[in-house]
């Protein structure tokens, strides 16, 4: 089977422009959560991390902003890979929760309407603005859309299909996901509080991410990516299990195809959207593991909820993390509030030697997802 | 070398339409999505009250497979890790997306809500059958059983996913259109599990 190697990565975030730019506002402990009061939202001021209004994206109205962030995200990536995307060696991995979805808050519905809004249609725009030769594979699953295109990637490269993947993932926030998540009553009214006890919820954010995944190393300090899986719970399609052993399962079965041991793990990054049960079960997953002693971080109250881009700008954050081998602290955690004692990186940056590192994800119809990232010898 | 895989079972839901592995189960042209739906699962003899609270998309998909799985000797042969699903379709959500965003005005239902995510219909699955293996949800803009047979194929291949519900479900208005197959990596008189015999049973051509 062949190796996977990431060759190149991006964040566009309301923190910045460039995997470097997000990271250093990370080690100053800077988050994009703010106060927003913005009615095309929601009627009552909230909390999230948003780009700055009539942030456009350079390209006109040819795309939507959805798509403006991915391209822009996309080409942030190419311009540091050494790449011909018009190979039929690359494929495009796009991966969002509602892409487009928008539209459909101003747009009479209509045909024209119908077919804009359609994430083929965005995928396809995308891959013509880059001219990619193959068709577009586009990852809808939830909250681990972007982990699970990641995993897709991986395993299109493992088995010979392709050489190299780009995988992207964007969303946007507008009134559509706000007043779901509100609905839920899963919003907090305040910065959020991963895995803390006074937690009260998520906040949502925006952000595009990008990773390039290939079989072709490009220098000896290439990570690589060497585990993924994903399950399900089978217990409820808005709550998560409450005993964890499903995300558990998920997670062991990622780090056994990375040819290690759990205690060989030296930090997780979880999903840690700060809502009760999320938090609660996770701290469940790691601790049926055997890594409650493993630092586990956090970064949802740096960049909020970010949907179909979190598993990928929580990755490259994790990956940042091993190029300089610290742990960045949870924003808004300060007293553990799980019922199992995992160990929450707090308050500041930690140093430690990261060789294998685990990224873990929970969404919406029971879904969990794990990737694992190993530095190359 | 991997191992052959077949397709044990299918069922295909269009143009007012139910069969399974070829055989026509149920048959009504009159009424919207949802009342055909409903009539198909009353038709079947099902016992599920969960199932009037699904969106269309959930019905669609979870009868499907409620069908295609149905005295299905090889689900027990198997632990709930090792059996997947991994589904696609061309308009995510968008139909109950629709619906959602029409009770923001009002009051946002977070009921509606929690259906505007594709991918809940195979949460919908798991529950009912208890189901814990690979999960993915995909967008085409059309049926592509390359990718299916290319993505499932190596699932079976990497050891860890040995039964897998795999297809199309789609809903949009009154346009729907589900095809579900059973795919195990086992079986030697079935079908073949390949892109040629997906599309042929996809447009509903014998094998």
């Amino acid at each position: 089977m062949k190796e996977v190697f990431i060759i190149a990565d991006n964040i566009i975030s309301p923190l910045g422009f460039s995997t470097a730019e997000n990271f250093q506002q990370l080690k100053q402990s800077v988050s994009g959560v703010q106060l927003h009061e913005d009615k095309k939202i929601a009627d009552e001021p909230f909390y999230a991390s948003l780009f700055p209004a009539g942030c456009e994206l350079f390209m006109g109205d040819k795309y939507t902003h959805f798509e403006q962030l991915l391209i822009a995200s996309i080409e942030a990536t190419l311009s540091s890979a050494n790449l011909d995307i018009t190979s039929k060696n690359t494929i495009l991995i796009i991966s969002s929760t509602k892409g487009n979805i928008s539209l459909i808050e101003t747009e009479e519905n209509n045909e024209a309407l119908r077919k804009r809004v359609a994430l083929h249609t965005s995928a396809q725009l995308v891959a013509d603005h880059f001219h990619f030769a193959n068709k577009p594979l586009i990852v809808s699953n939830a909250c681990i859309s972007g982990l699970l295109g990641i995993v897709t990637g991986m395993r299109l490269i493992q088995s010979g299909i392709y050489e190299n993947a780009v995988v992207v993932g964007a969303d946007v926030i507008t009134k559509f996901v706000m007043s779901g998540f509100q609905s839920f009553q899963a919003v907090s009214a305040e910065p959020c509080k991963p895995f803390d006890a006074d937690r009260t919820g998520i906040n949502l954010g925006e952000g595009a991410a990008t990773i390039i995944l290939s079989s072709n190393k490009q220098d000896a300090k290439s990570i690589k990516v060497t585990g993924g899986a994903t399950g399900n719970d089978a217990n409820h399609i808005s709550g998560p299990s409450r005993t964890g052993m499903e995300l558990s399962h998920v997670l062991q079965k990622a780090v056994k195809e990375a040819g290690i041991q759990n205690a060989d793990v030296d930090f997780i990054s979880a999903h840690g959207t700060a809502t009760m049960y999320n938090d609660e079960m996770e701290s469940k997953a790691i601790t049926i593991a055997g890594m409650e002693h493993t630092p586990v971080n956090s970064l949802k109250g740096y960049y909020g909820h970010t949907l179909g881009a979190a598993g990928l700008i929580e990755s490259i954050i994790t990956l940042q993390q091993m190029k300089e081998n610290l742990v960045i602290p949870t924003k808004g955690f300060q007293q553990l509030g799980v019922t199992k004692p995992v160990n929450v990186a707090a308050n500041t940056i930690i140093q430690k030697n990261l060789k294998h590192c685990l990224k873990i994800a929970s969404g919406f119809g029971g879904c969990n997802g794990a990737v694992v990232f190993s530095k190359a010898e | 070398m991997s191992s052959e895989k077949h397709i044990i079972a299918s069922c295909v839901i269009s143009n007012g339409i139910v069969e399974k592995n070829g055989t026509r189960l149920f048959e009504a042209h009159d009424g919207d999505v949802q009342a055909f739906l409903v009539n198909a699962y009353l038709h079947m003899g099902i016992d599920y009250p969960k199932f009037y609270k699904m969106d269309a998309l959930s019905k669609l998909g979870w009868l499907a497979s409620e069908i295609l799985l149905k005295d299905e000797p090889s689900l027990k042969k198997y632990a709930p890790e090792e059996i997947a699903i991994v589904l696609g379709n061309a308009n995510a959500s968008l139909d109950v997306d629709f619906k959602y965003y029409k009770t923001v005005e009002e009051i946002a239902s977070p009921a509606l809500f929690v259906y505007t995510l594709p991918n809940i219909m195979i949460g919908e699955m798991s529950i009912r059958n208890g189901f814990k293996g690979e999960n993915g949800f995909f967008i085409f803009d059309e049926f592509d059983a390359g990718f299916m047979e290319t993505y499932v194929g190596g699932l079976m291949d990497s050891g860890t996913t040995k039964l897998c519900i795999c297809g199309w479900v789609d809903v949009l208005g009154e346009d729907y259109h589900a095809t579900l197959f059973l795919v195990e990596n086992a079986g030697d008189d079935t079908i073949l599990f390949n892109k040629a015999n997906m599309d042929k049973i996809f447009s509903g051509k014998k094998i």
